[in-house]
């Protein structure tokens, strides 16, 4: 009796998180993927069936491959920087005799509690017309008009390092935590340099931690369409930005469907192989 | 090479990311206390203005309203669910364990735009409309894989003889769960109860989707008022949210860890 009831009770704690998540995640999914297969009139009403249309455009149309590319180009662009920049601090974080260490960790974690609109928005203070840099250089007398530094693709991917930058590091920081001291000082007393011993013994022990970052870095900036809308140019649009204007603007919810599993696809097989070669976990273990 | 110089240039290059990180929004909170009319540089004195300016905007105290109760209810329901599934995932073994581990932080692997696009076509077709519940359910669903990350890792150290010792003393599961487990694990309830909150306050992507015409949460608020320019407002604006969303967890963890040092002490 105890024993078939200890078989159920994990069930039964776990069947509302299930319950959500089946009814909230993977039903939806499976309805727009049935969805993108629908058309929508210009009338606005749905004909349901198997037609192609959308699927044909949205792979077929130049003009949704270019956003791809470009959307691609951006997020890969922001996680090698995030990648170098983070690398710096991780490592010092992870390395440093520094008394007040804990500080300096817990400041790495403060920016995941400041609100993302307002850290994007927080550039416009300082590159917009009447920013910090432009009235810097002006007062400096060594430009006459405000520089046009915003609304483009480079801002875009300033912001998105901003915003991406402290799971870089702390992916980072955690595969470095982790790394036997030991190991680094056997290499050193080998005779191998400072240097060397990075290269060939702290780098590769570090590297599951780096492509946990890079992994949540990528499919977070590819997916985003609030920074282009807050720091891009009126041709910095992203793939998200189509799936939000063919689904609130046109209100074509096929099309819009289909849009999304393009993402959906994309970032998902980037997931599996991520998945194959590091494994969940790893992710996981930034959350101890 | 000199190695303290190589380390030199680390610690150098640490300062540098953490004022680029630091920098633009310590430059938000000084501005919104900025006196002159346009809010920019450079600032002409020190003045509350633009905090009084909010308090009197409508608008903005409506969406305060709207985000805080939305917060609060999305921690409420997405602690509950999470802790009971991070106790599942902690002190049992079952089969397709593995699985269910992946189901569980399903909602962080899916890109946020696709589960806001599948979440708002799918309940608009059983017949709920763009409002607070949909809204509610979207941010639950989100928040939920953070919160069984989180409860779980903290569950992990909790240990379990106090409980067993209990249940051999003849008191029931339920007894058992509001008198011993529910204690001891409290400092992870309130770091999960917290994070939900944060994130479900701070989320616009999918709130974007999901809210009806008319109804705005603080940062819906601030992006429709960045379509006009950056005004001194939302630089006031921006102060506030960094106070509710920074100040509060942090008394939240200096609170956990009282209760916890409590406990150990006990």
């Amino acid at each position: 009796m105890q024993a078939r009831e200890n078989l159920w009770r994990p069930w039964g704690l776990l069947s509302p998180a299930l319950t959500a998540i089946l009814l909230l995640l993977v039903v939806p999914v499976c309805f727009i993927v049935v969805y993108s297969f629908w058309l929508r009139t210009a009338t606005g009403a749905d004909i349901a069936g198997f037609h192609l249309d959308n699927w044909s455009e949205v792979l077929g149309d130049a003009f949704y491959r270019d956003i791809l590319g470009f959307t691609l180009w951006i997020a890969a662009a922001t996680t090698v920087i995030c990648a170098l920049v983070g690398y710096v601090p991780a490592y010092f974080i992870a390395r440093t005799r520094f008394r007040h260490k804990a500080l300096l960790f817990l400041l790495l974690m403060l920016p995941f509690w400041i609100s993302y609109i307002i850290r994007t928005m927080s550039w416009i203070n300082i590159l917009g017309a009447s920013g910090v840099v432009n009235v810097g250089l002006e007062s400096l007398g060594l430009i006459d008009a405000p520089l046009q530094l915003l609304y483009n693709q480079w801002t875009v991917i300033v912001g998105l390092v901003h915003f991406l930058l402290p799971f870089m590091i702390l992916n980072i920081f955690v595969s470095l935590d982790g790394i036997d001291d030991n190991l680094v000082e056997a290499a050193r007393s080998l005779g191998s340099s400072e240097w060397q011993a990075f290269r060939e013994v702290t780098l590769p022990l570090s590297l599951p931690g780096l492509a946990a970052g890079s992994l949540l870095c990528f499919v977070l900036a590819a997916g985003t369409y609030i920074t282009p809308l807050v720091l891009g140019g009126p041709t910095d649009a992203m793939f998200a930005n189509l799936v939000f204007e063919a689904i609130i603007t046109q209100l074509n919810w096929p099309l819009g469907s289909a849009l999304s599993l393009v993402l959906l696809i994309l970032l998902g097989m980037l997931v599996a192989v991520y998945n194959h070669f590091v494994g969940m976990g790893q992710i996981a273990r930034s959350f101890g | 090479m000199n190695p303290f110089s190589g380390w030199r240039l680390i610690r150098l290059g640490t300062i540098l990311v953490y004022l680029f990180m630091f920098a633009p929004v310590a430059v938000v909170i000084l501005l919104s206390f900025n006196s002159s009319q346009f809010g920019s540089f450079p600032m002409e004195g020190v003045s509350l203005r633009w905090f009084v300016a909010l308090w009197e905007n409508d608008a903005i105290v409506r969406a305060f309203r709207t985000s805080l109760l939305l917060g609060g209810l999305t921690a409420l329901i997405s602690t509950t669910f999470g802790v009971l599934g991070a106790l599942a995932m902690v002190r049992y073994d079952f089969p397709g364990k593995n699985l269910i581990a992946t189901a569980l932080i399903a909602p962080i692997l899916v890109p946020e735009v696709v589960l806001a696009v599948a979440l708002l076509l799918f309940l608009g077709a059983i017949g709920v409309p763009k409002s607070f519940p949909l809204l509610l359910a979207g941010h639950v669903i989100f928040t939920l894989p953070f919160v069984v990350l989180v409860v779980q890792a903290r569950l992990v150290g909790v240990r379990r003889d106090y409980e067993e010792a209990a249940l051999s003393l003849g008191a029931n599961p339920l007894q058992t769960f509001f008198q011993i487990t529910l204690p001891l694990i409290l400092p992870a309830v309130l770091a999960g109860g917290l994070f939900a909150f944060t994130i479900s306050f701070d989320d616009i992507t999918g709130t974007l989707f999901w809210k009806p015409g008319g109804v705005e949460t603080v940062p819906t608020q601030i992006f429709a008022m960045l379509r006009n320019s950056i005004s001194p407002e939302i630089n006031a604006l921006g102060t506030v949210m960094v106070i509710v969303t920074v100040a509060l967890p942090l008394s939240g963890v200096a609170l956990a860890r009282r209760l916890g040092r409590r406990q150990r002490g006990a």
